[in-house]
């Protein structure tokens, strides 16, 4: 039984990686219902310019303020320049889009940074948290930045006028139009705080999983099965998702022998399948109903 | 939020493509054939290698075009089957010591069965889910070729070594060349028999259920079967592809058939054109040249160069080289008038 708890714990400490990429891909889903496959991509890229920020002698905190600052502009500079004439381009031309993108962003920061791995210093230091050899102080800061940011966003949304809109925006385009949203600017805006809440992801994995081009594709992957499985419209529902795939993957890890890292990638893939089919909706989404 | 009834206009997952845009003429195909045939008694080894890749990755980019551009449904997956197949046929000829050209079937009629069966759980997704899925199937695909349990067979991360064949009945032709034709007539059949295909009754239930899923179920079309079918005929025709690119390159290991080899696939169909099939040959070309060309500029540099021009051609030609065959076609028949 205490294997179990430990495992269940440390499950949340990885779980926290995947809920911070999971919020961000509900975020763009919400605002252009499209994956961006791009998202780690762009995450990883931010996470390199906090980086190159604090080789410049920036200090922490002042790297990932500005950090997330440069992430939401550029987010919203790469919708309006590439994905806005591609509004009523067909499903494929805007995935290819994002594939296009993602080769981009990869092979750019590559030629910037180069492909070697690079340590990514933490805030919260990496002694045990509580006493505990299973969760580390980054691991817990972690989990605490992921439920902050899941707090600012219910209020953004809930309580002020910008976020009531986009919400508009993305229910009933055409009468939110009506009734005076610029539905286009809240598109952007969606694109802006979803690279913005991906670079503080970034930030937060860079630690774990150490600094490099290539460091987001299986944490993506996770991401996508975590915002699947807690329902592509829901940002609580992403959050628990991720937990609750952190903690699936290593229990599944500890008493299905055989089954160890390198099957983690299968892993995702059969837990994205499974609820897809059984579940299209996930755990807090709506389901949608189409009228033909 | 409460949306019981909401109505969701949605783009189209592809644009609509009659059937008869999807060929050349017969003109141009004979130039076409008639170029590839004579062409590799001109250039050096190392050329006719590369063009056997080109036919064989226009064969893949091909199979894509068949259930994307044929029945609307995406796949970012296409490495996997690619896999599935070079493996199959690499396992069979290191292993089993069967001859080259009879494992190919076989890696069709796993790679079909593979495909046919992914297919299944498939069906209930569209659009950007379908790509999620088979997103993460080929990104999941190199993990599950190095697992242990098969690495008796499959050479795990080592990957499996494959001897080149020689020209059979003492023909005086190089390696190269020998496979080189060999993939041409392989090539050349599938192609033929893809373009009977789409014309035949299974290709317009294809069509329709690309156009309209419902109006199609609403006309009898079995909606389910067909886009599983779809599904298998595309895996099968990659998985042909991928024995084929198993003998041509001599090796197969598990970091050869990445989420990479997807994207390219994916970008060859869109630059060659969505359901345009001979358009298959000239994203085949973008594929292999393009990387070369941009790492001759800057080493690192080719995923950028790569994903540029592919927004260059959404942007200016959104249906890929197609759009220029046709451009091309008025033109010359402006320049006949006058």
């Amino acid at each position: 039984m205490e294997l179990f708890a430990n495992q269940v714990l440390a499950g949340i400490a990885t779980g926290a990686i995947y809920a911070c990429m999971a919020l961000a891909v509900v975020m763009i889903y919400q605002a252009i219902d499209h994956l961006n496959f791009a998202q780690g991509e762009m995450a990883m890229f931010s996470t390199f310019v906090s980086w190159q920020l604090m080789q410049w002698g920036v200090p922490y905190w002042g790297a990932f303020v500005i950090t997330v600052v440069f992430s939401f502009f550029a987010g919203i500079v790469i919708e309006r320049l590439l994905f806005k004439p591609l509004a009523k381009a067909p499903i494929l031309t805007n995935v290819a889009g994002f594939i296009a993108l993602y080769a981009i962003i990869n092979s750019v920061a590559g030629l910037i940074w180069d492909f070697t791995i690079k340590q990514y210093p933490t805030p919260f230091g990496s002694s045990p948290f509580l006493g505990s050899q299973l969760i580390s102080t980054h691991q817990a800061g972690m989990i605490g930045v992921t439920l902050l940011m899941l707090v600012l966003l219910f209020f953004f949304f809930r309580f002020t006028r910008v976020g009531l809109a986009m919400r508009a925006a993305a229910a009933l385009p055409e009468s939110a139009r009506l009734v005076g949203i610029n539905t286009s600017w809240m598109i952007a805006l969606g694109w802006g705080m979803a690279a913005a809440i991906g670079s503080i992801a970034g930030m937060m994995i860079a630690p774990v999983v150490f600094l490099e081009p290539n460091m987001m594709l299986g944490v993506l992957i996770y991401g996508f099965a975590a915002a699947v499985l807690g329902g592509l419209s829901s940002p609580f529902g992403a959050v628990v998702g991720g937990f609750l795939v952190g903690i699936f993957e290593n229990l599944v890890g500890t008493y299905i022998p055989g089954v160890g890292n390198e099957l983690k990638l299968p892993i995702a893939l059969a837990l994205i399948i499974t609820v897809l089919v059984v579940k299209p909706a996930g755990l807090f989404g709506r389901a949608i109903v189409k009228r033909v | 939020m409460s949306a019981a009834e909401e109505i969701v206009t949605e783009a189209p997952a592809v644009e609509a493509v009659p059937k008869r845009a999807m060929t050349l003429g017969y003109g141009t195909s004979l130039i076409v054939l008639a170029a590839l045939i004579v062409i590799p008694l001109f250039v050096k080894n190392f050329i006719i290698f590369q063009m056997t890749m080109l036919l064989i990755y226009a064969l893949a980019v091909m199979a894509l075009n068949i259930l994307t551009g044929g029945s609307g449904q995406f796949s970012l997956g296409q490495s996997a089957f690619y896999a599935v197949g070079a493996y199959t046929s690499a396992i069979l000829m290191e292993h089993a010591g069967m001859n080259y050209a009879l494992t190919l079937p076989i890696a069709g009629i796993v790679c079909f069965a593979f495909g046919f069966l992914f297919g299944q759980p498939a069906l209930r997704l569209s659009g950007v889910y379908l790509a999620l899925a088979t997103f993460a199937l080929a990104t999941a695909m190199p993990q599950l070729l190095k697992l242990g349990y098969f690495e008796e067979w499959t050479g795990g991360v080592q990957g499996l070594v494959v001897t080149k064949p020689d020209a059979p009945f003492g023909l005086p032709l190089s390696q190269d060349m020998w496979l080189y034709y060999f993939t041409l007539v392989i090539s050349i059949a599938i192609y033929v028999a893809s373009v009977n295909l789409l014309r035949s009754r299974s290709g317009r239930a294809f069509m329709a259920i690309r156009d309209n899923e419902i109006a199609a179920s609403a006309m009898g079309v079995d909606v389910a079967l067909y886009k599983t079918l779809a599904f298998g005929v595309s895996a099968g025709i990659t998985g042909v592809a991928g024995g084929l690119g198993a003998i041509a390159v001599q090796f197969v290991a598990p970091d050869g058939y990445t989420i990479q080899l997807a994207i390219s696939l994916f970008l060859g169909m869109v630059v060659g054109g969505v359901g345009w099939l001979p358009g298959s040959i000239v994203g085949s070309a973008f594929i292999i040249f393009v990387p070369n060309i941009a790492e001759s500029f800057s080493k690192g540099l080719s995923g950028a160069v790569f994903g540029v021009l592919l927004f260059l051609v959404i942007f200016l030609v959104p249906h890929g080289a197609r759009q220029i065959a046709i451009i091309a076609q008025q033109t010359m028949a402006k320049f006949k008038k006058n």
